[in-house]
């Protein structure tokens, strides 16, 4: 009897804990399924609960050249490379500086890349597009790959600042010691060490210039049309089926990264972000 | 070690990325709050902005605020769960498939969110289907959640992952040993985690609740694809001024009001960082 009535409390507990798991995995899948459905749905109408007709219709849609999906792909990964290529160029040597903790006022430059991070980016980019418009760079891929460039800064500069953070310093000065210069040293010992890092901040970066949409709003409309900004496109005319394909697009990268995002950024190097 | 004279070739292998946070950040945040009292009709600088911006969008100010406070709640309290359960849950199978689990919204782009829960949250989406199926729904009943509730729950969502992982990698560095001593004298595991883990991670808490408040502040996209019409919130309505009436007073005039929200926020984590070092110390 007292067995059963310790037993009871626990079998409701597990049951609890099975039915909000559960809840949890139909909140987060939920959304996903859905979508993938309408990528095959042709024909699908209320209050019918499964599409009336599945097929890959709209497939041969998407990527027929009159409808620009492609071109807007394309036009997304140009930014994303030309966005990766600015960031690593200002992050390495920021990242560099930034990781020796001796550095004075080093709290206060990290903390002046997080800025961007800290207030609301609409306010900031459509007067961006202002300054852009009187410079000839509104509807220019140099201008929106600027925008995306700013977005990302500061995880390029954090990441890139925690990969120098964990070279091993006795290497660097061993090699001083046997006469190399410092920029022998840095491109002999200390890039080669950070690379893995690096890279983790250039995919990082890759996937915010993909995946960014009010800077391309303000700055990039009409002349610069990127993924995202097709896929509001498709939503608002009420196209779920492109809509939805294109968000897939969108979706394969960001998830392969969440799920080897550590294969990437080794736990010694994800410790020392931000500090 | 470290010379006195590397300070200047360091300060020059940071000026590149300083420039850019000027010129592409801090000069167009510059511009943008002082122009919200520029009055272009009569150059002259004052409050009409504000005053225009407050008669046109006084609704739409408070709207967005209550949307705001509701995701970032729901989001800690969530968060906390999670964080919670992962950190004292004793069921080893149920912990590493909630550690899967919880993570997949994390890096997926607020835009795709945004169009996942428009079909997912719509009169004919699969929520509504599955709650008629299961006999919960009333057909007649059923109704699309695309309002302030549909941002919410898209904001929720995307912010999760996010907050969830801050401050359940807080609560595994956490020394163990009082919340084993609390729960070897007979303590709860929901009294563990209000009166012993959850102390302990406010500040982690106070980050994960701030960066989500201004990410979902700056979300143009979601109130654009869930919302249709009005009442909506401040980040459209600065999109609809710019582009159909270039009127860039009153649409910084609303950024500047943004602005302040995430001011409000952040003084909040620094009289919190700065009451908690003079405590150590």
């Amino acid at each position: 009897m007292s067995a059963l009535t310790q037993r009871l409390p626990k079998l409701g507990g597990a049951i609890l804990r099975s039915v909000l798991i559960g809840l949890l995995a139909v909140a987060i899948f939920g959304p996903l399924l859905n979508m993938l459905i309408w990528t095959v749905a042709e024909a699908w109408y209320f209050p019918a609960k499964l599409p009336i007709r599945w097929g890959f219709q709209f497939w041969h849609r998407v990527f027929r050249p009159e409808a620009g999906a492609m071109a807007a792909l394309w036009t997304s990964i140009i930014i994303a490379l030309m966005t990766v290529a600015l960031s690593l160029l200002v992050s390495i040597p920021a990242g560099y500086a930034l990781s020796r903790r001796t550095l004075p006022l080093r709290g206060v430059f990290l903390l002046i890349f997080l800025l961007p991070q800290a207030f609301p980016a609409i306010a900031v980019h459509m007067n961006i597009a202002r300054i852009f418009y009187g410079l000839g760079l509104n509807g220019t891929l140099w201008g929106v790959m600027l925008v995306h460039a700013i977005q990302g800064l500061v995880f390029s500069v954090w990441i890139a600042s925690a990969a120098f953070a964990s070279v091993d310093s006795e290497q660097v000065e061993a090699a001083r010691n046997l006469g190399a210069t410092p920029w022998r040293a840095f491109v002999s010992v200390s890039l080669p060490q950070a690379a893995p890092g690096l890279m983790a901040s250039a995919i990082f970066v890759f996937l915010i210039s993909l995946d960014e949409f009010s800077g391309t709003f303000f700055v990039g409309v009409p002349e610069v049309r990127t993924l995202p900004l097709t896929m509001l496109n498709a939503a608002l005319e009420g196209n779920y089926q492109i809509a939805s394909i294109t968000a897939l697009l969108l979706l394969v990268p960001s998830i392969a990264f969440m799920l080897f995002v550590e294969k990437f950024l080794k736990a010694d190097v994800l410790a020392k972000v931000g500090t | 070690m470290q010379k006195r004279s590397s300070y200047p070739l360091a300060l020059l292998l940071l000026s590149p990325a300083l420039l850019m946070v000027g010129l592409l950040f801090i000069y167009p945040l510059g511009y943008s709050l002082s122009y919200a009292f520029r009055n272009e009709k009569s150059a002259t600088w004052d409050l009409s902005n504000f005053e225009k911006a407050f008669s046109l969008y006084g609704n739409d100010i408070v709207y967005t605020l209550v949307i705001l406070v509701m995701a970032t709640t729901l989001t800690g309290l969530f968060a906390l769960a999670i964080g919670g359960y992962l950190t004292l849950g004793e069921n080893k199978r149920a912990v590493s498939f909630l550690r899967w689990l919880y993570r997949w919204p994390l890096f997926i782009p607020m835009v795709v969110a945004g169009q996942l829960m428009r079909t997912f949250l719509a009169k004919n989406g699969m929520l509504n289907n599955a709650l008629m199926s299961l006999g919960i729904l009333d057909p007649i009943n059923a109704m699309s959640m695309l309002d302030w509730r549909g941002v919410v729950i898209t904001f929720v969502w995307k912010q999760l992952p996010f907050a969830a992982l801050l401050i359940s990698g807080a609560m595994a560095s956490m020394d163990r040993s009082m919340i084993e001593a609390a729960r070897n004298l007979g303590a709860s595991r929901l009294r563990a985690l209000v009166e012993i883990v959850i102390p302990q991670i406010k500040a982690t808490l106070l980050v994960a609740l701030i960066l989500s408040f201004v990410t979902m502040l700056s979300a143009l996209s979601v109130p654009m694809m869930i919302i249709a019409g009005s009442p909506t919130m401040i980040t459209v309505d600065m999109a609809w001024r710019v582009n159909s009436y270039g009127d860039y007073g009153v649409a910084n005039a609303l950024g500047f009001i943004s602005c302040a929200m995430s001011g409000v926020v952040a003084w909040f984590y620094l009289r919190h960082s700065v009451r908690e070092q003079t405590a150590t110390r």
